[in-house]
This record gives structure tokens, sequence and C-alpha cells, in this order.
């Protein structure tokens, strides 16, 4: 079969072409300046889920620093600010943020401050301070009240423990091999998460990769959440039964 | 033994959430209340978001007030006719109740709405018992035999609209045993109780019913009422979590045995004076978080995916 013959002739010419570059290239993996990967793209979050850890690891083709940025699925998120009314504090002023991180962790292999300047960090939105927050479109707050709300919208995330996570540390093998164990803890927000290692050298970012990771609700737990959000009346009615059947036998079998 | 739960979305300890469920069952089934003015706080306390509290707990509730209902219902201690209309009533303030928390879920004031209606009902309450036990325990030291009239004609039996309750020997307005029972399912909605601590006194001093059918006949009412805002939060709020009711039911059950043999040796008017002092400290300590200033004035909510269709 002609096409079939074409293939194979395909596939020798690239063979070739790799083994041409092997062998004029001692060091293959200076193709690529950043490979990497995590241990494992699914968390899956069963009933007796207490957290759990996730390995990123990758090669680099000459000695840098590494960063690794953990980012969970963005929501809507609201701050509020309460003032006391006659003594009771009652919330007036509030903010909405858009594409607010739910999960936000850094792993360095050095402090943070020594890799690269603020300047650069503030540019690629790397650590925590430099986090690019968004008031939704049509605040009319100014930029001291936003910056209030900013910050107590990370401090609350941080007292969630969802944000400035201590996620680990970036530890090399060598110059070239790296690793990092990433924990997350049991309130691990579900959904799509981004995790991005960018490769610094002298204080400049050379390339960067990111890599996704989903966190997903399984088993029983899982069942439960999409059958109350998808099915909900059901679910209504399923849990007043179950409540009147438990209470009746309840009575019945510690009878007074 | 830790369980993840589904919708409150995080892990617990089982033994606690059961703990939690005994000693409130152990209370309820001592003085006879339904304890879910307890529990929403405790639920909370310990990190439960206040909506799948309240949700969670009228889901539990149903099951508190149908084995609760049963042993009247035995002797006979529940007049249906009563609580049939009564239950024309928490219908609507359920259903009111349930749409009012979506709307001050969405301005923010929820929490305050909460701690505020907790604060006045727990207030009032307690204090009307503390004065009510203190006055009855005064009154069976002096041994004093009681005459007076069978119960007083206010200005509530002037109300149209009057029907005949055999059972309870009452002749009253409508109106009035179906304004009782509305103001307690605004209260089942809005503060996941069962409002027995509001029913009952509110059926004995406000309609004058035979104090032997009050505890049958509000347990009664309040099994649908508990039963409609469950069916509500689960289907506008998906914040009733199975799972966690599940848990509090198991506690609660066993408690409650424990603390109704408990309650045979004590006094009614002393557990009733017991009860005011634990409702009035459950009220101070919300009204001084009412009051004190909070470590940040700041507070988040993060929003769920919302499909807005147009705009």
């Amino acid at each position: 079969m002609p096409g079939r013959a074409a293939t194979f002739a395909q596939a020798a010419a690239a063979l070739m072409a790799v083994l041409a570059v092997l062998a004029g290239r001692i060091d293959p993996a200076r193709a690529q300046p950043l490979v990497f990967d995590l241990s494992d793209h699914l968390i899956a979050i069963s009933t007796a889920f207490t957290g759990t850890e996730v390995v990123a690891f990758g090669a680099l083709d000459e000695a840098s620093d590494v960063v690794i940025v953990v980012m969970g699925p963005p929501r809507r998120v609201v701050v509020r600010r309460a003032e006391p009314i006659a003594g009771v504090w009652v919330n007036r002023e509030s903010l909405t943020f858009v594409d607010v991180p739910t999960f936000y962790g850094v792993a360095t292999n050095r402090p943070i401050e020594e890799i690269a300047s603020v300047t650069a960090l503030e540019r690629h939105g790397i650590g925590l301070e430099h986090l690019q927050l968004q008031p939704e479109d049509g605040t009319e707050a100014d930029p001291d009240t936003v910056e209030a709300f900013r910050q107590a919208l990370i401090e609350d995330m941080q007292r969630r423990g969802v944000f400035g996570v201590d996620i680990g540390q970036v530890a090399f093998l060598g110059d070239r091999l790296f690793r990092t164990t990433i924990s997350f803890p049991a309130n691990v927000p579900t959904g799509q998460f981004q995790v991005s290692a960018y490769v610094f050298r002298d204080g400049t970012m050379l390339t960067a990769q990111t890599s996704p990771l989903v966190v997903s609700k399984i088993g029983l737990g899982a069942e439960i959440y999409w059958f109350a959000q998808v099915h909900a009346a059901a679910y209504g009615v399923i849990a007043i039964v179950i409540a009147v059947v438990a209470g009746w036998l309840a009575g019945v079998v510690f009878r007074r | 033994m830790t369980v993840y739960l589904p919708i409150a979305e995080m892990t617990v300890h089982a033994l606690l959430i059961l703990g939690m469920g005994c000693a409130v069952g152990f209370l309820s089934g001592l003085f006879g209340v339904g304890g879910g003015f307890l529990m929403t706080p405790l639920l909370i306390f310990i990190g439960i978001p206040p909506a799948v509290a309240v949700g969670t707990q009228s889901n539990q509730l149903v099951a508190a007030s149908v084995s609760g209902v049963l042993a009247h219902w035995r002797r006979g201690n529940v007049d249906v006719k009563l609580g049939l209309v009564m239950l024309g009533g928490s219908t609507v303030g359920t259903i009111g109740g349930v749409l009012l928390f979506g709307l001050l879920q969405r301005l923010g004031q929820i929490d305050l709405v909460i701690n505020l209606s907790y604060v006045f009902f727990l207030g009032l309450i307690s204090s009307l018992m503390l004065v009510e036990s203190l006055r009855s325990m005064l009154r069976r030291r002096a041994r004093k035999g009681g005459g007076g009239k069978l119960h007083n004609h206010t200005l509530l039996h002037g109300l149209p609209m009057k029907m005949r309750f055999p059972r309870s020997r009452l002749y009253v307005s409508a109106l009035l045993p179906f304004g009782i029972g509305f103001l307690g399912g605004v209260l089942v909605a809005i503060m996941g109780i069962g409002g027995g601590f509001f029913l009952v006194p509110a059926m004995i001093y406000l309609l004058g019913m035979p104090a032997t059918l009050v505890a049958g006949t509000s347990l009664f009412q309040i099994i649908f009422s508990t039963g409609i805002a469950t069916f509500l939060h689960a289907y506008q709020n998906h914040t009733v979590d199975i799972l966690l009711a599940i848990l509090l039911l198991a506690g609660g059950v066993l408690g409650a045995q424990f603390g109704t043999r408990a309650s045979g040796r004590l006094p009614s008017d002393q557990s009733r004076l017991l009860l005011a002092l634990l409702v009035a400290g459950v009220c101070v300590k919300l009204a001084i978080d009412l009051f004190s200033t909070p470590p940040t004035p700041f507070g988040i909510e993060i929003l769920n995916h919302v499909m807005v269709v147009g705009t």
C-alpha cells in the first residue's frame, strides 16, 4: 500500500533526524531548556480525603533557579467590609474580584527575592504580593479602597489555608534535575489547577511551562454532590425520606 | 475517623459530630426541646458554612420531631386540627423565609440577620421562662392552690374567623394558630431551628392550649415545616448535607434517650429554670459577638459558578 509505505518512509526519516541530533550533541536536554511534569494529573477527593501530595519534577539545560507556582481554579470573590452601626457590626461596602485563584502556592529553590527583582516578579505575577487581582468592571472604588479589599481577600484566603501555603521547596539533584513535593490541604478546592514552572537565570525569566492538574471528587462524596446539584428536587425528597425513616426507627426502637 | 462532607465541602472528625449530636440530643431529651438553637451555632462554630448549617439542621430536625411525636401520638396528645391550621401558616412562613434567606445571602446580610434573630428570640424566650419558672417555684413553696379563670380574655380573642378545636377545647380565631405557625415557619427557614422554643410558650400563653397537648402538637407541625424547609434549602440553595445530617441524627437519637431518662429525676420547674439559663447563656454569647469588634472588619465569600444567561 502506497500510503503505509509513505508513512514508514517519514518515520524512518524522523528517526534518522533524531539520531543525527543525538550524535551531533552530546547533551540532548540542551535542545529543550525546560522539561517539566507532575507525578499525577488528578487528585481524587474521596470521603476519607485528608490532603495529599503531588511531585513536580523536571530537567533544565543549565543550572538555573526554578519557581513553581500552583494556582487553583479561578472564581469570583465578594469582599465585604463591616462597620459598627449603633454598636453592631454590619456589612456595608462590598467589592467583587474576578478570576481569583482559589488556591495559590509558590515553591522555590532559594528565597524568591534572591531569584528575581521585584519588577520581574510583578511582571509575571509571581508571589502573593504580586498576584493580579482585579475588581470586576464598573467598580467605582478608589485605588486605596481596592488595595485594602485586595489585602483583606489575601489575608482571608491565608487564614483558610489556601493562599501562600508552604507547598514545599524545590530541591536539585545535581545542577539539572529538580523536584518538589506539593502538599495540598484537606480543604483544597476542586476544579482545574495550573502548575507552572518558571526558570530564572541571573534575575531574568528564560522560559516557563505549565502542566494541568485536576482536583475532583470521587466515590460516594462526588456522587452525593453531583446528585444534589443536578437532581436537587429528588435530593431534597430523599433527604426528607431518610430523616423520616430514621426518626421513626429511633422512636420505635427506643419506645418509652 | 474523618469523614468528607460532600455539600459542606470539608473534612470533619466523625466522632466530633456524633459527640455534638449526642450532647445536644441529651439536652433536648432532658428539656423536651428540639435543640436546634444550640446545634446551629455549634455547627457554625466548627466551621460549617452558616447556610449549610441551617439547611442541614432543618433536615436533622425532621427526624428528631418524627421520633419525638411518636410517643405523644400514642398517648393521643396531638391536636391534629389545630396542628393543620398552624401548618398552613408555617408553610407560608417557611417558603417566605427561604426566599428571604436567599435574598439576604445575596446582600451579604444573612449572618447578621441570623445572629440578630437569635439574640432577639433567645433573649425574649429566656427572660419569659426565667420569670415564669421562678414564679412557679415560689408558688410551689408557698403551696397556694391556684384558683383564677380558665383563661384570660384578651384582644386576641376578638379576632375574626373563629374556629372550634374540640381536642384542645378551644374556640379561637383561626388567624391565631395560623399566625403562630407563620412566625414559626420563618424561624425554621432563617434560623435552622424547629422553633419549639417559640411555639410552645406561644401555644400556652397566646392560645391557652392545655399543656399536655402543646408538645405533641408543636412537634407534629414541626415535622412538616422542617420538611418543607429541607426541600427548599436543598432545591434552591443546595445547602443540605445528607452525610452531616445522618451523623447528627445518630448522635442525637442516642443522646436523647439518656436525656429523657434523666429528665424523670428533675422537677419540671427546675428543668425549665435550667433551660432558661442555658438559652440565656447562648443569647449572651451571641450578643457579645454581635457587639464586639471583629478581628477584621472584612469578610469574603467565594461565589460558585453562576451561569448568567443574557445580561
